[in-house]
C-alpha cells in the first residue's frame, strides 16, 4: 500500500458523516422506506416552519446547559453519567416551588430555577461524595442515581402530587400561569431560557479558558497524583466540579418542566442527559464545537420525531444517526493516529 | 410458606439469574484481560433482539443464539480494536456503543414487539433430578441454566489453574512484563474481549429466549450496568461475580414478595432495592467502609473476611497497550 495521499487527509473529517448517513440509509431502506422521504421529513421537522425552529432552540436550551457542566467535570477528569438524574431532580426541585410556593410575580420564576440549580447540585454532590468518601466510581453511582431519580419522580407523579382528579400516571397537573416561563410566540420556546443558556456556556468557557480553577481542574484531570501533589485538594475540586455541573444540568431540569413542558412528567428529562454526554464527547471536548453540536444534535431529535409522526417509523433512528457519528469521530476522528495504526500493523506484518 | 413453596423460589431465583451469570462471566473474563467492555446495557438489548428475531425467522433456538453471540462478539470487538489499534478510551467508545445498541435495538425491534416466538424447553437430568432438594432446584431447569452453572466452573478454572489463564491475567495486570515473557499480548486481549462479549450476547439471548421471553422496547434495559457493577462486586472472579448474580435474582424475588405482603408500601421502593443495593455493594467492596469494619472483627477473621470483601481491578484494566 502506499502512503495515503493528502486529498484523503482532506476529505477525512467528512467520511464519519458520510458512513453514518450510509448506515441510516441502510436501515430505512431496510424497512421499506425512501431515504428521501425520510431525510425531507427529518428536514422539514427540525426547519420547515419557524415554529419549528423555535422547538429546535428550547430542546437546545437543556442540552447546551447540561453539555456546558460536562466540559467541567470531563476537564477534571469524571464520567458524570449522573448527569441524566442531576437534570430530572432539577425539575423535580423547581416543580416542588411551583406546586407549593405562591410568591409575587418578580420573584416566583427566580426561586424556582435557583430551586432547579439546587435540586441538580445537590443530586451531583451525592454522586461526588460517593466517590469521594465511599470509593464508588461516578459511573456506577451516577446509574443508580439516575436510577432512583426517575423512580422518585414516578412516585411523586402517582403518589403525593398526583392531579387532583387522580389516577393519572402521566404527570402532575399542569402549573399556573405566574409559575410558567413566558414562552416564544406560542412555542414551547422561552427566551430567557436560551439567554441563560448561552450565559452559562460563556461563564464555563471562561472559567476554563482563563481561571485559576480552570487550570486546577485541569490538573486534576491530566494526572490526579500529581495535582495533589502541587497542592490541589483533589476531593474539594472533583466536589465542586460536580455540584457546578448538576447545578447547569438541574437548570436545564427546571427549563423543561417550566417551558417545554407545564408540569412534571414521566420521562422529564428522556435522555437529555445521556445526550448531553454524546455532544461534548463528537466535539471531542472542543469549546467552540459545543455548541454547534448540540445544536446539530437537537435539529436531528426535533426532525426524527416529525419523521415518527409522518412514517411510523422509530424516532431511534435520528439516535442512531448522532450515534454512529459519535462513535466513527471517537475510533477514526484522528487522522494521524489511524494513519499510524495501521502503519504500524503492516510494519509488523512485514517483519 | 411450605419447603415446596421455597424450593420452588429457589428454583425461579437461579434461572432468573443465569443471564446475569452468563453476562458476568464474560465481563470478567475481559476485564481480566484487561478490556473494559462498558456497551454490555446496549450490547445485551440488541443481542436480546437479534436472538429472539433470528430464532423467529429461521424456528431455531441454536441459531438464536449464535446470531446473539456474533452481535455481542461485534460490539467487544470494536472495543478492542478503538483500544488496541487505535488507542482510543475504552470507556467512552463502551459508552458510546450502550448507547446506540439500545437505539438501535429500539429501531430494528420496532416489528418484533410482543410477537410470541420460540422459548428455551425445560431438560430435566435424569437421576440427578430427584435429589431431595437440590434436584429441584438445580436439575429441573433448562440448558440455558446447565450452561451458566457450567461456566461460572469453567471460566474459574481456566482463570486460576491453567497456563492459558495466567497469560490472560498477566495482560490485564502486567502486560508489559507478560510481552517481554513472550505473551502476545494484544492478541489475547482481542480473544478474550471478543469471547468475553460473545458470551454477553448469549445472554441477552437467554432473556429474550428464556428467561423473559420475547421482545419489546428497552426489554433488558438496565441488566448491563448491574452486570458491570456485579462484576465489581464479585472482585473479578466468576465464582464471587456468580454468587453476586443469584443475591442480586434473591433481592428481587424477596422484593417481589414483600410487596405481596405489604401493598400499601408504594411499589417505587421495592423497584429502587437494586439501585441502592448496587450503591451499597460498591461502597463495601471499594474498602473505604471495608477497612473500619474488618478493624472491628476478631484477628483470626480479619484475614478471611477480607479476601471476601475487597478486591482490586486488574492493575492494567482499560490502560491502552505500548508493545512498540
Amino acid at each position: 500500500m502506499s502512503q495515503p495521499k493528502p486529498r484523503l487527509e482532506r476529505i477525512w473529517p467528512l467520511l464519519p458523516g458520510l458512513a453514518a448517513l450510509l448506515v441510516t440509509t441502510l436501515l430505512l431502506l431496510a424497512m421499506g422506506t425512501s431515504p428521501i422521504d425520510a431525510y425531507s421529513a427529518m428536514w422539514q421537522g427540525a426547519f420547515g416552519t419557524s415554529a419549528r425552529v423555535y422547538s429546535v432552540l428550547a430542546f437546545l436550551v437543556p442540552l447546551l446547559l447540561a453539555a456546558s457542566g460536562l466540559l467541567l467535570t470531563f476537564k477534571a477528569g469524571l464520567w458524570n453519567i449522573g448527569i441524566e438524574g442531576q437534570i430530572i431532580m432539577g425539575a423535580v426541585a423547581a416543580s416542588w416551588v411551583a406546586l407549593r410556593v405562591q410568591l409575587p410575580a418578580g420573584l416566583q420564576i427566580p426561586l424556582e430555577l435557583l430551586a432547579a440549580m439546587a435540586g441538580g447540585a445537590l443530586w451531583a454532590a451525592l454522586a461526588g461524595i460517593l466517590k469521594t468518601r465511599g470509593g464508588v466510581h461516578e459511573i456506577f453511582g451516577g446509574l443508580a442515581l439516575n436510577n432512583l431519580a426517575i423512580l422518585f419522580t414516578n412516585y411523586l407523579i402517582a403518589g403525593p402530587w398526583q392531579p387532583p382528579e387522580g389516577g393519572s400516571f402521566r404527570g402532575t397537573q399542569p402549573f399556573g400561569a405566574h409559575a410558567l416561563l413566558p414562552l416564544f410566540e406560542n412555542s414551547r420556546l422561552s427566551l430567557l431560557s436560551l439567554a441563560l443558556a448561552v450565559v452559562a456556556f460563556a461563564g464555563v468557557a471562561l472559567v476554563l479558558t482563563n481561571s485559576h480553577w480552570g487550570l486546577r481542574l485541569k490538573a486534576l484531570g491530566q494526572n490526579a497524583r500529581s495535582a495533589f501533589l502541587l497542592g490541589v485538594s483533589s476531593n474539594r475540586e472533583m466536589l465542586l466540579a460536580m455540584a457546578v455541573c448538576g447545578a447547569l444540568a438541574g437548570l436545564g431540569g427546571g427549563v423543561r418542566v417550566l417551558s417545554w413542558f407545564d408540569s412534571l412528567r414521566q420521562s422529564i428529562s428522556g435522555g437529555i442527559g445521556y445526550l448531553a454526554l454524546m455532544v461534548v464527547l463528537l466535539a471531542g471536548f472542543r469549546l467552540v464545537l459545543t455548541p454547534l453540536v448540540a445544536f446539530f444534535f437537537s435539529a436531528v431529535l426535533n426532525g426524527s420525531i416529525t419523521l415518527q409522526l409522518r412514517t411510523q417509523l422509530h424516532s431511534a433512528l435520528g439516535d442512531i444517526l448522532t450515534g454512529v457519528l459519535v462513535l466513527l469521530v471517537l475510533l477514526f476522528g484522528n487522522y494521524e493516529r489511524v494513519r499510524r495504526a495501521f502503519r504500524r500493523r503492516r510494519s509488523q506484518a512485514d517483519g | 410458606m411450605d419447603s415446596t413453596q421455597l424450593i420452588a423460589i429457589f428454583g425461579s431465583i437461579l434461572l432468573q439469574s443465569a443471564p446475569l451469570i452468563i453476562a458476568v462471566c464474560g465481563e470478567t473474563i475481559s476485564e481480566r484481560a484487561g478490556i473494559i467492555n462498558l456497551s454490555l446495557d446496549g450490547s445485551l438489548l440488541l443481542s436480546a433482539l437479534a436472538g429472539f428475531a433470528a430464532a423467529l425467522l429461521t424456528g431455531s433456538l441454536l441459531l438464536g443464539f449464535l446470531a446473539a453471540a456474533a452481535v455481542g462478539a461485534i460490539f467487544a470487538l470494536i472495543v478492542a480494536f478503538g483500544s488496541l489499534h487505535l488507542r482510543q478510551n475504552q470507556v467512552a467508545i463502551g459508552f458510546v456503543l450502550a448507547m446506540l445498541g439500545d437505539s438501535l435495538s429500539a429501531f430494528l425491534g420496532q416489528n418484533y414487539t410482543r410477537l410470541p416466538g420460540p422459548s428455551v424447553p425445560a431438560w430435566h437430568i435424569p437421576v440427578l433430578k430427584d435429589v431431595p432438594v437440590l434436584g429441584p432446584i438445580l436439575f429441573r431447569q433448562d440448558a440455558v441454566v446447565y450452561f451458566a452453572l457450567l461456566l461460572v466452573a469453567a471460566t474459574w478454572w481456566f482463570l486460576f489453574r491453567t497456563r492459558a489463564g495466567l497469560e490472560l491475567r498477566s495482560a490485564g495486570e502486567r502486560p508489559e512484563a507478560a510481552f517481554t515473557r513472550g505473551v502476545a499480548v494484544r492478541k489475547l486481549r482481542y480473544i478474550y474481549a471478543v469471547l468475553g462479549g460473545a458470551l454477553v450476547g448469549i445472554a441477552g439471548a437467554a432473556y429474550s429466549l428464556d428467561v423473559k421471553i420475547g421482545w419489546a422496547e428497552g426489554h433488558t434495559r438496565g441488566m448491563g450496568w448491574i452486570a458491570l457493577a456485579i462484576v465489581i462486586f464479585g472482585g473479578w472472579s466468576p465464582l464471587r461475580g456468580a454468587l453476586g448474580a443469584v443475591l442480586f435474582g434473591a433481592t428481587k424475588a424477596l422484593a417481589t414478595v414483600l410487596q405481596r405482603s405489604f401493598p400499601q408500601v408504594a411499589l417505587v421502593a421495592f423497584n429502587a432495592v437494586p439501585w441502592l443495593l448496587m450503591i451499597l455493594v460498591l461502597v463495601l467492596v471499594s474498602g473505604r467502609l471495608a477497612a473500619p469494619l474488618l478493624a472491628q472483627a476478631p484477628a483470626a477473621l480479619r484475614r478471611p473476611l477480607r479476601g471476601l470483601l475487597q478486591a482490586a481491578p486488574p492493575a492494567a484494566l482499560g490502560q491502552p497497550l505500548d508493545d512498540n
